[in-house]
């Protein structure tokens, strides 16, 4: 595990991903415990300010304090996108591990349906799926978590299909193991590894798939302090101020950027041949 | 294959729909209709009958070209899609045409400078361009671009027939928009492609033999680490189609998925069913060329 962690922190993707990934889960938990104003508090007198002393990013178009609100909603933004991530990880995973267990037809059935879902581009998905289910914060969850499965089930099948041919794997068959300790000890650590990696990098697409899905007024409501819906109700005031839309901005930017580093870091420190 | 998809996708469209909690009937009559009205329109448009007949009768229907009519405007939805199909397909093939461009010889740079400053930069233009969705870099570039410097209009579509210059100037921003990620993505694939090949014994062995580098790389390593591009370029059609809507939405072009998203905002059931049949159609048919094309490149693959 040290090891582990040196080699992460030796490739520059990993010890900046790391860094940004660390920098924003404390502010998940931390953030509105230091938020310094409320953020619904609405200050017709301070709208559109700049940064100052008081408002540290500046104020919108209510005049609330653009800080407060980013500190807040990156709990709404960043622990959704994980949470679907991780729900639909883990349908995929399961899909793809049977698909690849019952092998034959019914292997090639599934395999054929998923790359017909697929063929639905994930973000119509994620539309049909909420209109569906009405526009709210846990439908998106459960929008995206649909939408990102068949992908994940195709790379786990993948990934395991080519696990259970490894000479690893045949040398514990012929040394006698059980069944058991062959998916425990030889194959499991070798699949969870690059489904890992998948999932991380994939967390910064779930963010943009929320913050997209909240812009189109299908996820969050006003007034939560959603990034994506705050860079939608900005678009109208851009003008005025460019902060208001900058800032929320510059957040999923190291959201997105931080996960996509430390996935590729994980990779590296995963597979040290490369 | 094709057709498998399309009978899975069309599955998953009628039952979605379905399930929608839109009524047919009072979509068209409003909320005021007499209760006789309802059940006299709902006898002529076949709502009474059990959920597979009316699934059959859909299917039929489409497979002959009628894609039914539009609940909002009661016009026939087939024509008005594939004429906003045209603009998007104009914008999609416009978008991956930027990005061929640029993404490929990005790549190449990269792999060849492995490790030195060209590679960090185009690494880092990759990561740049995969931190944003669609619609926050089509905001700032309507910011940037269109109010602050006042280079390029903001939002709008002109028909290059009717003012080719206009028009093109229309498409400019929403066209770098859609193609950012799309050259984040496919520059760092032909990286790392490139970066195995060169490492292969076949590109020593031709080295050795006494071959320029330039020579090794043109005639031997490109042509190997090209060939997976058009597999990930057809994928990647599938996360095109997803920008084509915001970007749509946000430049107010009347493309496809405009339709679809005003479709879906207003529960209009044939609309979506064939927006969505008609994308993912397009998606597919992409895929099946670039798989025909992939094998006619690559003597190796055999397809039955």
């Amino acid at each position: 595990m040290i090891d582990f962690t040196k080699r992460l922190l030796k490739t520059p993707q990993g010890a900046i991903g790391i860094f940004l990934v660390v920098f924003v889960l404390l502010v998940v938990v931390f953030g509105p415990l230091v938020a310094p104003h409320d953020p619904e508090k609405l200050s017709p007198l301070a709208r559109y300010k700049g940064p100052s002393l008081t408002y540290w990013l500046g104020t919108d178009q209510y005049g609330r304090d653009i800080f407060s609100r980013l500190l807040i909603g990156a709990r709404a933004t960043v622990v959704m996108a994980v949470l679907a991530t991780i729900v639909g990880t883990l349908i995929g995973a399961l899909i793809g591990t049977a698909s690849a267990f019952l092998g034959g037809r019914a292997d090639e059935l599934i395999m054929r349906t998923i790359d017909a879902v697929m063929s639905i581009p994930s973000l119509l998905f994620a539309l049909l799926v909420v209109n569906l289910l009405g526009s709210s914060t846990v439908n998106a969850l459960v929008a995206v978590a649909i939408a990102f499965a068949p992908g994940m089930a195709r790379i786990t099948r993948s990934v395991a299909l080519s696990v259970r041919k490894q000479d690893y794997v045949n040398a514990a068959v012929a040394r006698g193991e059980s069944a058991g300790y062959i998916i425990r000890r030889e194959m499991l650590p070798n699949v969870i590894a690059p489904i890992i990696v998948e999932m991380t990098i994939r967390v910064s697409f779930a963010v943009m798939l929320f913050a997209t899905l909240s812009f189109l007024g299908l996820g969050a409501q006003p007034p939560a302090a959603e990034w994506g819906l705050m860079v939608s109700e900005a678009r109208r005031y851009m003008h005025l101020s460019a902060g208001i839309l900058i800032w929320p901005s510059v957040a999923i930017a190291i959201v997105a950027v931080g996960f996509n580093l430390l996935g590729d870091g994980l990779r590296d420190a995963l597979n040290p041949r490369a | 294959m094709i057709v498998y998809t399309l009978f899975v996708v069309s599955l998953i469209v009628f039952a979605i729909t379905q399930v929608l909690p839109a009524d047919a009937a009072v979509m068209m009559l409003g909320e005021n209709a007499t209760q006789e009205a309802l059940d006299a329109l709902r006898a002529t448009m076949g709502l009474n009958a059990p959920i597979w007949q009316q699934y059959l009768t859909w299917l039929w229907h489409v497979v002959q070209g009628d894609l039914g009519t539009s609940l909002r405007t009661g016009q026939p939805v087939g024509p008005v899609m594939f004429e906003a199909l045209g603009r998007s397909l104009l914008l999609a093939f416009l978008s991956i045409g930027l990005m061929l461009v640029l993404a490929i010889p990005l790549g190449i740079i990269a792999a060849i400078r492995r490790g030195k400053v060209a590679d960090m930069v185009v690494s880092l233009i990759s990561y740049a361009g995969v931190a944003l969705p669609e619609f926050v870099t089509a905001t700032i570039a309507v910011l940037f671009f269109a109010d602050w410097l006042k280079w390029l209009p903001p939002t709008g579509y002109v028909p290059l027939t009717e003012d080719f210059s206009r028009g093109i100037a229309h498409l400019v921003l929403p066209v770098c928009v859609i193609s950012i990620i799309l050259i984040a993505h496919v520059s760092r694939m032909v990286r790392s492609e490139l970066v195995d090949v060169l490492h292969t014994d076949y590109i020593r062995a031709a080295r050795l033999k006494g071959i320029s580098r330039g020579q090794v790389l043109r005639r031997h390593a490109l042509r190997n680490a090209l060939l997976p591009t058009i597999t990930i370029v057809a994928l990647d059609v599938g996360y095109l189609l997803g920008g084509v809507i915001v970007v749509e939405e946000i430049f107010a072009i009347p493309g496809i998925g405009r339709q679809l998203i005003v479709a879906i905002q207003a529960r209009d059931l044939p609309a979506i069913q064939a927006g969505v049949l008609i994308m993912a159609a397009t998606y597919s048919i992409v895929n099946f060329i670039a798989d025909i094309l992939y094998a006619w490149l690559d003597k190796r693959i055999q397809y039955d």
